[in-house]
């Protein structure tokens, strides 16, 4: 995505801990939106399938601008291709959570309100940036990420509510999925050091309106909140699950056999 | 159909300096532009045409997007760059505005009369972040009546929802509120 060049980057001095920051926001939507790409052609009803693929098509959107802008503060000259297709699996940031497989449909609306439910709140925080870039994709991307967080609780809500199929599957995925979502709210040195001056929100402050969507949804959901046991980390430092480098395999193999092709 | 012209105003016209003139037929030029998926409607009725102003290396169109990840942007671009080289300003470019965020608020009134008459239900004036199971009241683009209900908040394209109409029994897309 073409940035906004009348939106300065206040962000001379702490480039580095803003542009892993900025990887770690694009790395996120981008394996979430590659997950949400793998449902097109095979959603359990024609209306989800293109449901799946429209979320899918906002978070690819989210992430273009984030390398963009990442690529442009590195000044290195990667754009956002070569951030995408370029980097190997270590070299990703993005939340362990979010490379999970598909698994079945209420696996993924479960995986996909965990982290709306997060990213919506965090992008309302972050409009208020005192880098008016960020400040304007947040606004823009906070939009988007409200129908996101309203159409998985609704489906969380269909489902664990439903059959009695239908909610025993729900609560194999909430079980599975819950050990990671500590990682959302865990800082990185370069991230405090980005909150003290003002371009970040602390994710830990975005923990309070998280748990309020999560309960109210599971309660309405007729699902038990599992307990906070131990958290499963690493996706901020590169060490990923074994399913990430197969998405990376899938994802880039095109651009990585064929460099700066065109068509 | 005439394009809209901002140097049209009474007597004004020929009394303007050439380079007044110069950006009117620039602005018309980008104004007049449509979108792909709607090509009923122009980029200025949809509101995401910020602004043409002349810089020192030419003449700049200001656009913003509708959603980030909308594909119509990049041909809307294109398309934009053209109908400007086509007005002989060939040295134009564009550029993205991302504040502030767009918002179907902006949709002008002819624009809303478009899409009702192309079939598609103008977007509801309520804000987009609807509590859970709440739709906003959708008149029927065919028939008028409020008796109409969503099937999916998702449809063809990222701006639209799939509604259908209770009294007439017609499908038909809603221009989703953001």
């Amino acid at each position: 995505m073409q940035q906004d060049p009348q939106l300065a980057s206040a962000a001379a001095g702490t480039a580095p801990a803003l542009v892993a920051t900025l990887l770690g926001l694009a790395d996120d939507a981008l394996v979430l939106g590659h997950r949400l790409s793998e449902w097109s052609g095979r959603g359990p009803t024609l209306e989800e399938d293109i449901a799946l693929s429209n979320l899918a098509l906002d978070l690819i959107g989210q992430a273009r601008f984030s390398y963009g802008y990442a690529g442009e503060l590195e000044g290195g000259g990667r754009d956002e291709d070569a951030l995408a297709y370029r980097r190997d699996e270590h070299a990703y940031l993005n939340l362990l959570l979010l490379e999970q497989p598909n698994g079945d449909f209420a696996r993924t609306m479960t995986r996909h309100l965990i982290y709306a439910a997060f990213l919506h709140p965090y992008l309302q925080a972050l409009a208020a940036s005192t880098d008016r870039r960020l400040a304007a994709f947040a606004a823009k991307a906070a939009k988007e990420m409200a129908y996101h967080s309203r159409h998985a609780a609704e489906w969380v809500i269909r489902l664990g509510d439903g059959t009695a199929e239908s909610h025993a599957r729900s609560l194999t995925a909430l079980d599975d999925l819950w050990m990671y979502t500590g990682e959302m709210f865990e800082m990185t040195a370069g991230e405090t050091a980005l909150v003290a001056e003002g371009l970040i929100p602390d994710r830990g402050r975005i923990k309070p309106a998280w748990d309020q969507t999560i309960d109210r949804v599971l309660a309405e959901a007729t699902l038990p909140r599992p307990a906070d046991r131990w958290m499963q980390t690493g996706g901020r430092a590169g060490r990923h699950s074994e399913h990430l480098g197969h998405l990376l395999a899938e994802m880039q193999v095109l651009n990585r056999a064929h460099p700066d092709a065109k068509w | 159909m005439p394009k809209p012209d901002p140097a049209r105003s009474p007597g004004s016209a020929d009394t303007l300096p050439a380079s007044e003139r110069a950006l009117a037929r620039a602005r018309a030029a980008a104004a007049a532009v449509v979108d792909p998926e709607l090509p009923f409607l122009t980029i200025e009725e949809l509101g995401i045409l910020r602004g043409v102003r002349r810089a020192e290396t030419g003449i700049v169109v200001e656009l913003t997007p509708t959603y980030l990840g909308c594909p119509a942007t990049l041909a809307i671009r294109l398309a934009v760059e053209a109908a400007l080289v086509a007005a002989g300003f060939s040295e134009a470019r564009v550029e993205m505005r991302l504040a502030p965020a767009w918002s179907t608020a902006e949709i002008t009134a002819e624009g809303r009369r478009k899409l009702a008459a192309a079939g598609i239900a103008p977007p509801a004036a309520a804000a987009g972040a609807a509590p859970l199971f709440s739709d906003p009241r959708v008149a029927c683009p065919r028939c008028g009546s409020e008796r109409t209900h969503k099937l999916a908040e998702f449809g063809a394209t990222a701006c639209k929802a799939q509604w259908r109409c209770e009294a007439c029994a017609e499908p038909f897309d809603y221009f989703k509120c953001i």
